[in-house]
Formats: C-alpha cells, sequence, structure tokens
C-alpha cells in the first residue's frame, strides 16, 4: 500500500495501584488494511508495550469491555477503524468508572450498582412453575424488549452523558433504558408507581437534561433519545 | 409492590456486602413512604413555563413589530391591550398585569432551571472539561442555552420591571424614546439575540426532550427540528434587528422632542407639515437637540 499512514496513539496512561500518575505515551503503528483501534493497540502491546492494559473479549463490538474515549469521544475500540481517524488518535479511559490503569476501567461494578439500585431484573408475583410452558409472546413485543435488550453494558452512554458527569448519582441512559425494557415485558408485575419510586426524581429520568450524548454515542445504535423521552411522559404523568 | 422472584428464593444478605436483594430495601413499600411527586410536577413546570413564555416571546415580537407597518398600527395595539376596545378610556395597568404575569412566569421558569445549572465549580469545570472533548452540537446547543438565559435574569428583568412600572409609555414615540434617548438600545440588541436564541434552542429541546413532532424516524425528526430551530431564530433576530433599527430611526427623529406622548392627530398634522420623519439617512442627519 503506497499511501500507507504511520500512526502515532497518544495513549493516556495512569496505574492507580502503582502509583503512576496520569500522562500521555505516543506510541507509533503503521497502519494496516481493515485496522481497527483493538487490532493496533495489540501491536503495541505485542511490539512496544506489554504493561498497557486496556480490555477486550469478543473483537465484534458485543461485549463491551473496550470502550474508551476515542479522541474525545466514547466508543469500542473493536468497532473504530483507524482509516476514520487522523494520524495521531488520542486514547483515555473512559471516565466515571473505576479505573484499573491505562485505558481499562471497571465497568462491572458501576452497572451491578446501577442494575442493583434499579431492580433491573424481572418481579413476578408468582413463583414460575419450571414444569410449565412459558406463556406465548407476541413476537412484535419480543422484538421490542430485543430492541432494548441489546445494550452491552459499554458504558459509553456513561462517559457521553454531561449531567451524569456533573451529578454523579444520574441513573444515566443505560439505567433508564433498562427501566424501559422491563416495563416492557409482561412478565414483570411492576406498575408505572413501582418504575416510579425507582427513577422518579432529579437522579432519575427528570434529572436528564437531554443532551442526548447517550443516543449519539451508543455503538449499539439503541433508541435512548426516544426511550428516555417515553419514560419521562409516563413517570410524569405517574408522578402527576 | 409485587415481592420479586429474587426476593423469595434468594437469601438476605448477612454482612454488608451489597447484593441484588439489599436494594431492595431502598424501595419504599409502604404508601407514607413513596417517592416525592415534586420532582414530575417541576419538570414539568419547567417545560411548561418555557414553553408559554416562548409563545409568549413570539406574539410579543409581531406585536412590537407593527412599528414595521405604521406608528399608528403600533400604537393601536398599544391602546388595545389597554382594553381600548372594550373600556371607555385606555387602562395601562391592564397592560401591568399582563407583564405581572409574564413576569411571574419567568420567574418560575429560571427558579425551576437553576435546579440545572452547575451547582460548584467543580461541577462547572467538569462539564466544561466534557464538553470541549466530546464536541457534540446538542451538549453544546444546552450551554449557550445556559448562558443565554443567564444573560435573561438581568437583561429581561430590566425590560420587564420597565413596562410593569410605565406602562402608559408604550407606544410609537414613547418607546423610541425610551430606546434612543433613554439609551436602552444596547440592552434590547443583547435581550434581543439572548432571547431568540435562548427561545429557539429552548422549543426544540422542548421537543426532543418529551419525544414530540419526533415522527417514524426519531433521526430525521431531529433534523427537521434542527431546521425549524435555525429558521426560527433567525426569523425572529432578523425581525427583531429591523424593528429595533425602526425605533432607533423614529428615536432619532424624534430626539429633539423626547418625551412627548404620541396623539395620532397630532402626529398626522405634523406629518402633513413636515413630511414624514422617515428615512435612515434623514434620522441620522439630526442630532438630539438639532
Amino acid at each position: 500500500m503506497s499511501d500507507q499512514r504511520v500512526l502515532t496513539l497518544r495513549v493516556l496512561r495512569s496505574s492507580p495501584g502503582e502509583g503512576l500518575a496520569p500522562h500521555w505515551e505516543d506510541f507509533r503503528v503503521e497502519e494496516a488494511e481493515g485496522m481497527t483501534l483493538f487490532i493496533a493497540l495489540n501491536e503495541v502491546r505485542e511490539t512496544l508495550a506489554p504493561s498497557l492494559q486496556f480490555d477486550f473479549v469478543c473483537r465484534a463490538g458485543i461485549c463491551g469491555s473496550c470502550g474508551m474515549l476515542i479522541d474525545g469521544r466514547p466508543g469500542l475500540a473493536c468497532r473504530a477503524l483507524t482509516r476514520d481517524l487522523g494520524p495521531v488518535i488520542t486514547l483515555a479511559p473512559l471516565p466515571v468508572f473505576e479505573l484499573i490503569g491505562d485505558l481499562s476501567v471497571n465497568t462491572g461494578k458501576w452497572m451491578r450498582g446501577t442494575a442493583e439500585r434499579l431492580q433491573t431484573w424481572i418481579h413476578a408475583q408468582a413463583e414460575p412453575d419450571l414444569t410449565a410452558l412459558e406463556a406465548p409472546m407476541e413476537p412484535a413485543l419480543a422484538e421490542a424488549i430485543y430492541e432494548l435488550d441489546r445494550c452491552i453494558e459499554c458504558g459509553c452512554c456513561v462517559a457521553g452523558c454531561g449531567t451524569l458527569r456533573m451529578r454523579e448519582d444520574f441513573v444515566g441512559a443505560v439505567g433508564l433504558n433498562k427501566i424501559a425494557r422491563f416495563r416492557l415485558d409482561p412478565r414483570d408485575t411492576r406498575t408505572d408507581e413501582d418504575f416510579y419510586e425507582l427513577i422518579g426524581d432529579d437522579s432519575g429520568v427528570f434529572g436528564c437534561m437531554s443532551l442526548l450524548g447517550c443516543h449519539d454515542v451508543c455503538p449499539k445504535g439503541l433508541p435512548l433519545q426516544t426511550q428516555i423521552a417515553f419514560l419521562r411522559r409516563k413517570m410524569a404523568s405517574t408522578g402527576l | 409492590m409485587a415481592s420479586s422472584l429474587e426476593q423469595s428464593t434468594v437469601a438476605r444478605p448477612v454482612s454488608g456486602e451489597p447484593t441484588m436483594n439489599a436494594a431492595d430495601a431502598a424501595l419504599p413499600r409502604h404508601p407514607r413512604l413513596r417517592a416525592s411527586r415534586w420532582p414530575a410536577r417541576l419538570d414539568l413546570l419547567q417545560s411548561l413555563s418555557g414553553l408559554l413564555l416562548a409563545l409568549f416571546l413570539i406574539a410579543h415580537m409581531f406585536f412590537v413589530s407593527s412599528i414595521l407597518i405604521s406608528p399608528q398600527a403600533f400604537h393601536t395595539i398599544a391602546r388595545f391591550f389597554e382594553g381600548a376596545a372594550f373600556l371607555a378610556e385606555p387602562r395601562p395597568w391592564i397592560v401591568s398585569c399582563v407583564v405581572g404575569v409574564v413576569m411571574a412566569l419567568f420567574m418560575l421558569h429560571a427558579w425551576l432551571a437553576l435546579r440545572k445549572f452547575p451547582a460548584s465549580f467543580r461541577q462547572y469545570r467538569i462539564f466544561i472539561e466534557h464538553k470541549e472533548q466530546l464536541r457534540h452540537s446538542e451538549t453544546g446547543l444546552w450551554w449557550i442555552q445556559l448562558w443565554t438565559g443567564f444573560a435573561l435574569f438581568f437583561l429581561a428583568s430590566v425590560h420587564l420591571f420597565g413596562m410593569l412600572t410605565q406602562p402608559e409609555l408604550i407606544g410609537p414615540y414613547e418607546s423610541a424614546d425610551r430606546i434612543w434617548t433613554g439609551n436602552m438600545w444596547p440592552i434590547y440588541l443583547l435581550l434581543l439575540f439572548a432571547v431568540e436564541i435562548h427561545g429557539g434552542i429552548g422549543l426544540y429541546r422542548l421537543a426532543l426532550k418529551w419525544g414530540w413532532l419526533q415522527g417514524a424516524d426519531p433521526l430525521a425528526g431531529r433534523r427537521r427540528l434542527r431546521i425549524a430551530r435555525t429558521c426560527f431564530s433567525l426569523f425572529f433576530l432578523g425581525l427583531g434587528l429591523v424593528t429595533l433599527l425602526a425605533y432607533v430611526q423614529l428615536g432619532i427623529a424624534h430626539a429633539d422632542r423626547a418625551g412627548e406622548r404620541y396623539v395620532p392627530h397630532k402626529a398626522s398634522s405634523r406629518l402633513a407639515e413636515h413630511g414624514r420623519p422617515g428615512g435612515l439617512e434623514f434620522a441620522l442627519s439630526r442630532r438630539p437637540g438639532e
């Protein structure tokens, strides 16, 4: 490839466990055809900096592990093609989440806390009969639930939310999306009154300032804008 | 509240470690402990007060721009709002009452919007850093709305207080004198930009916030709303600038008789005597006291 570029990956490195203060470090990598940031970072780790920390599992935008700030915007390293980026690419860990080191953050801890706070699981009145056939569900409804269930908890919406950056107790789009998902599910017997208890305040849906960073950076293209607006209408009518 | 599957099948935690059931304790079950309904009401009130103020803004701009038709047209509209159409004589206190309602709405909206402002220097710094890092148009719009809103605390208050206390001084000469001889034009110029930008962004964000006018494709709906927002701000800014210029022009022409009230028949006879006091060149060629 005649016009092959040499990319500079400018990585914000740190290691809180070892007391290493945050600092920028540049790594030069030859760009390859169809290269993703995930591939470039692996090359850096294999050839230049074995201690470089970043997370990945699936390499296909499914696991949500490789979320990071790419040139300041949250995104998945495995889905970011280097050809769409400039010759100097800045990479930083996602804010809000507990920093493990370099580009690695503990999204799991934050997500679990949100799941516990919002009780994002099916609440049924009766214990299920494990021997009985599950009640059928309309395909359209199942698809609507599945659409919201596509969230991979990568944390991009959290990092892209100005409200959450200012007010750390805000539930964020990931939490509101989960509420919308369980609200749709007929197996969950909770009512809007019950959901109001969880998100009917300024750290819940009424705290959302509709900045839409969540919607615009979501790597899965979830309909966060419409879901949050829908929840806001429902919770407002419940709260009146 | 229904008991959950997890509640019935998973043991309660014995230590302080959070588990899936720990959050249940945070969920009030007793009616007396239910979450306050005020966050919902305040959110609705913020949107409703903003919508009413924006509608008032639109109507207000059309009323004041009637000066572009003629001084008499503005005079007629000003007197109409003083009840001239259904009372024996105009009552300016009616205008004061309307301004009082607008002022109350404005204060309510400002107070509710304050809840969303950065509450500390730390929050302010974090948001600036986030905005510059993300380079995201909607996040940037909110920041513009915040600062135009902040400017309106002062600019709109000056205007509203003037209209509240001196409603009888709303008229072609009276307003023009206030704007030019009274040196209010810089305030009105800033107010115009702040209020039209704030209103345009506010209506746009209101539609996004509540999911109005989004259509079948929300992204396309957002694009349409963005175009409508730009058209709204440009139209009203343009109309406002031309209107302000007309008042300045009239104010310059009327500077040597500043304080004189507009009386329709006198104005007509004066026009008959001296010709129509119009044309920017004519107005700018005159100096106060000339």
